[in-house]
């Protein structure tokens, strides 16, 4: 039950040559009967070679599509994709899907939701894993047998001679998503996607794939984007986190620094909504009033606002930028942030207002 | 766990819900084995109360919330509701009890018709059990969905692909709030929907419960869930129960090691709080509950499991005020003297 408490130093930035990734005001937008859905909004972050970025938010923030979105793995028709992707100093927006195929499994690979729906269920496990192995790594059949053994058993999978001629419904939900990850390493990719890869499964499970995707993550010096609207999820494992609302980064920070100074009213509220196992039991848990925006017509001014308790006139006709903090890398869209006076203010003045109409609405109901 | 044993339960007099040493179990198809979905589970709910049951995939508590409503019907063990026995009584006299005991289920959208409009939805139970007129039923109908939060004029005419997952489980909601039920078992009623929406709900069912004093069994497998809305929490595993206690002290001194391994994998919304290593965390995998362990069923993933675990099921036994454990090696002192179990016992 003892859990230990980390003296944080963050360490000195590697000295690699550039960034693993760079993505500018990435933009993937998706026509359709109703118009144009901005799933994703103008998103612009960089990462590491070997760092981990959290992708925290709501379904329908846009998260999912984001990571599609830079793997190239979007439908071919009626999506407009806008802006750069750099992959280790080469622009990739604009590739083919032959050049992106060249790409897919040796330098990116990515873990899905559901382990039971990305296997094919009519192919043996080992057929799965050999497939990269032998198209990308050029492997005979021998070669590339014995080397998905040693990644399932690395992977933790017991018997790996035994389970490579199985089945996928054969294994259980937390075994299956090792295998899935198993195929994603297949071709030591430098760049992993993590896409809720706990969410279909069990706690202990959970906490027993999040620690094997850590581990074969710093052996293989790789870097990971880990998509999840759990924020518990990212706390432990992550060096950067963002969180996304409405297809926009909302507030990206250095985790340390979001957990103890977020400035985002919505991170805020995420927060604060989730149950806690330490507070006593019929703990009222704040709630996030209303529903997420409409993609296809988003509020003027901040996406946010309509359900923000800090909102005030300014935040529903102006969109605000993504501004600088005081700490280094800390990125907030805000016009009254979170602990500062501006919010403070804020958040004064709506629960005056909120006073007067209650005031007001009594002396109506009781005229 | 993993044990059987009624040590936890309370007299029956003030129970309005007792279920003694419930089986479950179903035939695997023409092999003539059984698959052992719950073994020997007591739970009781006193008026008012909310039971927390908690669990891994597969450890039956979907199963054990079936049986309390007898759908099916256990195999073998009493359901005790409102002091009759569920068991005993025969289809139509079940039926006039089943307007009491209400379910609603893990996924909203599903669990509702799309070809019909809300308004009906909401309005079959009333209409199934000609309860008042049709102006009444209406006038009820407009009454619950404003309890529940949503605008009757406007969704009563619509259908439930309009709504999001959050509004469709208000909607589940109404549905089963509008027979007046004395309990509800909620069979995972918020692990389909986002954080900010299972508030919503979660303070929803709590906001009922007041309101139209409802009793509930609330089945999940978030623990963090579980303890904000429970006033006592069943830990299962199996198909049996490992530890029953209130809440603060099942998270503050957990009795059995699984609940203390349930605890540890839950992560911390808390950078400084550093993720669990493997070698606290629950190795292996849940055994086939078509051929359990002997003794202790989670004896097989269990950091304390002794010989005696393998020879003996545990019997629940007190550990702490109203705070029950099914374990031979409890992470507590037990405080009652059972009898001592030794090997040649």
């Amino acid at each position: 039950m003892s859990r230990k408490v980390i003296t944080t130093d963050e360490g000195a930035p590697s000295a690699d040559a550039g960034p693993l990734l760079e993505v500018t005001d990435l933009k993937t937008h998706f026509r359709t009967d109703k118009g144009r859905v901005r799933a994703v909004d103008g998103v612009t972050f960089t990462l590491g070679r070997g760092k981990t970025l959290g992708v925290v938010g709501e379904s329908g923030s846009g998260k999912t599509i984001l990571s599609r979105s830079i793997m190239g793995l979007l439908p071919r028709h009626n999506v407009i994709r806008e802006g750069s992707v750099r992959y280790d100093g080469r622009e990739i927006s604009d590739y083919s899907e032959d050049q992106m195929r060249a790409i897919w499994g040796s330098e990116m690979a990515m873990v899905f939701q559901d382990p039971m729906t990305s296997l094919n269920p009519v192919l043996k496990i080992g057929r799965q894993i050999t497939e990269s192995l032998r198209q990308h790594l050029h492997m005979d059949k021998d070669e590339a047998t014995e080397t998905a053994i040693a990644l399932l058993s690395s992977v933790g999978i017991p018997e790996p001679s035994v389970r490579i001629d199985e089945f996928p419904h054969q294994l259980s939900g937390g075994m299956r998503q090792r295998v899935t990850i198993a195929i994603a390493l297949a071709c030591g990719p430098k760049l992993l996607f993590a896409d809720e890869p706990t969410t279909a499964l069990d706690v202990t499970v959970q906490a027993q794939i999040l620690n094997l995707l850590q581990k074969q993550q710093r052996e293989r010096h790789m870097a990971m984007i880990l998509v999840t609207h759990d924020l518990g999820v990212v706390a432990g494992r992550t060096d950067e986190i963002a969180v996304m609302y409405g297809g926009q980064v909302v507030e990206k920070a250095p985790t340390p620094v979001l957990f103890a100074k977020m400035k985002m009213p919505y991170t805020e509220a995420l927060m604060n909504s989730i149950p806690k196992l330490e507070s006593p039991s019929h703990t009222r848990l704040e709630v996030i009033a209303g529903r997420p925006p409409d993609l296809v017509n988003p509020p003027k001014g901040c996406k946010f606002a309509p359900r923000c308790r800090y909102a005030q006139p300014k935040c529903f006709e102006h969109e605000p930028p993504l501004v600088q903090g005081e700490d280094e890398g800390h990125y907030f869209r805000c016009w009254f942030p979170v602990g500062t006076p501006e919010g403070q203010f804020a958040l004064k003045r709506n629960d005056e207002i909120r006073a007067k109409q209650t005031a007001a609405s009594a002396a109506g109901g009781g005229a | 766990m993993a044990g059987s044993g009624t040590a936890h339960l309370r007299p029956s007099a003030e129970t309005l819900l007792r279920a003694e040493r419930m089986v479950v179990e179903f035939p695997v198809g023409g092999t003539g084995l059984k698959v052992h979905a719950v073994s020997d589970v007591s739970i009781d709910v006193l008026e008012g109360e909310t039971l927390g049951l908690v669990g891994e995939s597969g450890c039956g508590k979907s199963t054990t919330g079936r049986a309390l409503m007898q759908m099916p019907s256990p195999t073998s063990g009493s359901v005790v509701f409102e002091g009759t026995d569920l068991t005993t009584l025969k289809a139509d006299a079940l039926r006039q009890v089943r307007p009491k005991m209400q379910m609603i289920f893990q996924d909203p959208i599903s669990s509702l018709n799309p070809r019909r409009r809300v308004g009906d939805i909401v309005a079959e139970p009333l209409r199934v059990w000609n309860r008042g007129t049709s102006a009444e039923q209406m006038a009820k109908v407009s009454e619950t969905l404003e309890a529940v939060g949503l605008d009757p004029a406007a969704s009563i005419g619509r259908r439930p692909h309009q709504f999001s997952g959050g509004q469709c489980q208000r909607i589940c909601i109404a549905r089963s709030l509008v027979l007046d039920p004395r309990l509800i078992i909620c069979d995972e009623p918020v692990s389909a929907l986002d954080v900010s929406v299972q508030a919503q709900i979660l303070n929803l069912l709590e906001d009922m419960k007041a309101r139209y004093g409802l009793t509930l069994v609330f089945i999940a497998h978030d623990l963090a869930v579980v303890k904000n809305i429970s006033d006592r929490i069943a830990v299962m595993y199996l198909g049996k129960l490992c530890e029953v206690a209130r809440p603060d002290a099942l998270y503050q001194t957990p009795a059995h090691p699984y609940t203390a391994a349930l605890l540890t994998s839950i992560p911390v919304p808390d950078p400084m709080v550093s993720p669990t290593g493997d070698a606290d965390l629950l190795g292996g995998e849940l055994p086939s509950p078509v051929a359990p362990p002997s003794g202790c069923r989670f004896r097989t993933r269990c950091p304390r499991a002794e010989e005696l675990c393998a020879q003996v099921e545990p019997k629940m036994r007190r550990v702490g005020d109203d705070h029950f454990v099914a374990c031979h090696f409890p992470l507590v002192e037990t405080l009652d003297d059972g009898p001592e179990l030794s090997l040649e016992a």
